[in-house]
């Protein structure tokens, strides 16, 4: 049997432990897991400095070469323009599934379905297309006469081809993006915007879309970073993007791995731009909300 | 005798086959001061619901100082008023909601002059200084930058009575305003409302604070299973009432 400590000396032992500093547990598998991960990181810069396949001095010489900066100029603007389309396109489909109306809600449905279903690269080669199977673009009275056409064939350039198709396929799931937001809203928010008098339009406007976007942010950031990649495909119709003007020098000089360096680069540069702009966005729209972007963690004063 | 400020008459409402309304009637007169009592699901909060067209009944007819609301007279049938006529008929009524309902992107302020500002198309600077005049009075004069998730439950709440107040309505209806709130904010929300009774507003109110019902109300309705059976002055409630779901209620509640 244990002999028993008197009342008085436990007392005395607890107010000493109480008052002792509280350190900070050291966790081992975290500590072990980021020195393994840190060793990888650096094998990997480690074979990518001295590697001479890379040819850095070639990436060097390239890397502002005129070409690629046009190149890095349509990039940008296809991504913008798609991506400005898609948001004004997404935000009207959004409100037409989530309509009273069965015939908007109906053909909001079919959009996003078509659009969903056919691959991107599909879709921009039967875009290049499209001038032959329709060769004019006229308006004109339904089952009468023509009012006035014009040559598809001159309007849709390659280039705008592929904004078209970037900016309505990002709608259809862009909408869906939208439309979730729409519905996390909570319904209270409405009642107190139709109590005050507002009609439908304007509760959206102030009231609901501003919240509605607060949640939709990340998505959309997400999408947009997808999206500037993505318009690498446009080389398939032979649009002078970033990837074309760095593959219409390789195949001159067969300098394939730098060349997609310089590529590869240049979209690293403007994908982290694009983060950078969300999380500033974020906090901009998270106004009146504090957020934290890390798991929730006990803290000790 | 005057027209009432509301006016519902023979209001039904169902919920798919569930009968929420069945065929109530119930008039305010200018001043007067209505508490709606009764159990969790008896009607009271959709009847409130109906007096200001958030919900549509299905049979009868509200009045807000003789005119028709949410519906147009025509040709021996009730249409459907417009979306934007609708609104115009609602911003008459001011409504303060069990779970405040403040705009959350918005200051105090800004959910004070948003609708007086954007729907009564008042000047913004005059009504920014109404703004500031009406959180003095709920006693909330320098939150007004405030965001409604730094304030407490009961100063959100004054934020809303002060929103409704704005937009100079002819009458407010309140759903339970303090039954969402902690026990030591439930008093500076009454002390608001109180202050309303003292200025002669026309109020309806849903709540289950028999002790305050008591002290403001001009008259009591108690409803039970989506009809009114029993409505009188508040010391018919206290005494106990007639009708045995009054009574019943009243024994669990004193």
């Amino acid at each position: 049997m244990t002999e028993l400590v008197s009342e008085t000396q436990w007392r005395l032992q607890s107010r000493a432990i109480a008052a002792l500093p509280i350190g900070r547990r050291v966790n081992l598998t975290r500590a072990v897991a980021a020195t393994l991960a840190l060793l990888f990181v650096v094998f990997v810069l480690q074979g990518l400095a001295r590697n001479h396949n890379f040819d850095w001095a070639v990436v060097r010489h390239y890397f502002f070469a005129s070409s690629v900066l046009d190149g890095i100029k349509r990039t940008l603007s296809l991504t913008v323009i798609s991506m400005a389309i898609a948001i004004v396109v997404a935000v009207v489909l959004a409100n037409m599934r989530l309509s009273h109306n069965a015939v908007l809600r109906g053909i909001a449905g079919v959009y996003v379905w078509f659009f969903r279903s056919v691959p991107l690269l599909v879709l921009l080669i039967l875009g290049f297309n499209f001038s032959i199977i329709y060769p004019t673009l006229g308006l004109g009275i339904p089952f009468g006469r023509q009012l006035f056409s014009v040559s598809l064939a001159h309007l849709l350039t390659a280039y705008w081809t592929a904004v078209l198709s970037f900016g309505l396929q990002q709608a259809a799931y862009t909408s869906e993006t939208i439309r979730a937001s729409i519905l996390a809203v909570p319904n209270g928010q409405r009642e107190a915007a139709r109590a005050l008098g507002m009609t439908p339009a304007r509760s959206f406007v102030r009231i609901i879309f501003p919240q509605a976007m607060k949640i939709a942010i990340p998505p959309i950031g997400n999408d947009t970073i997808n999206l500037l990649k993505g318009t690498a495909l446009v080389a398939f119709i032979a649009v002078p993007d970033l990837l074309y003007s760095v593959q219409t020098i390789y195949n001159r000089t067969y300098q394939v791995v730098p060349l997609l360096m310089v590529a590869c680069i240049w979209y690293m540069i403007f994908v982290s731009i694009l983060s950078v702009f969300q999380h500033f966005l974020e906090k901009k729209l998270h106004r009146g909300r504090q957020v934290s972007n890390r798991p929730l963690r006990t803290r000790r004063a | 005798m005057a027209i009432p400020v509301i006016s519902a008459v023979d209001v039904s409402k169902s919920f798919g086959t569930h009968k929420v309304l069945d065929n109530v009637s119930l008039d305010v007169s200018r001043g007067e001061v209505v508490c709606m009592l009764g159990r969790s699901g008896s009607g009271k909060t959709t009847l409130l619901r109906c007096l200001n067209m958030l919900e549509r009944p299905d049979s009868g007819a509200v009045f807000l100082n003789g005119e028709l609301m949410g519906f147009l007279q025509k040709g021996g049938r009730l249409h459907e008023l417009a979306a934007r006529a609708e609104a115009r008929q609602r911003r008459r009524l001011g409504m303060v909601f069990q779970q405040f309902n403040l705009f959350p992107h918005m200051t105090a302020a800004e959910n004070i002059y948003e609708a007086p500002v954007h729907v009564l198309g008042r000047d913004k600077a005059e009504a920014l200084e109404q703004a500031h005049a009406l959180l003095a009075r709920v006693g909330l004069k320098d939150k007004a930058a405030a965001f409604p998730e730094a304030l407490s439950g009961g100063q959100q709440q004054r934020v809303a009575i002060a929103r409704a107040l704005a937009m100079g309505p002819e009458a407010l209806l309140f759903d339970e305003p303090t039954s969402a709130l902690d026990p030591e904010m439930v008093s500076e929300v009454l002390q608001v409302i109180r202050s309303l009774v003292e200025e002669g507003r026309t109020i309806v109110i849903v709540t289950h604070e028999i002790g305050f019902a008591r002290e403001v109300c001009d008259r009591f309705v108690f409803m039970e299973s989506g009809r009114i059976v029993e409505e009188g002055s508040p010391d018919v409630l206290i005494s106990g009432g007639y009708h045995s779901a009054t009574q019943e209620f009243m024994s669990k509640v004193l």
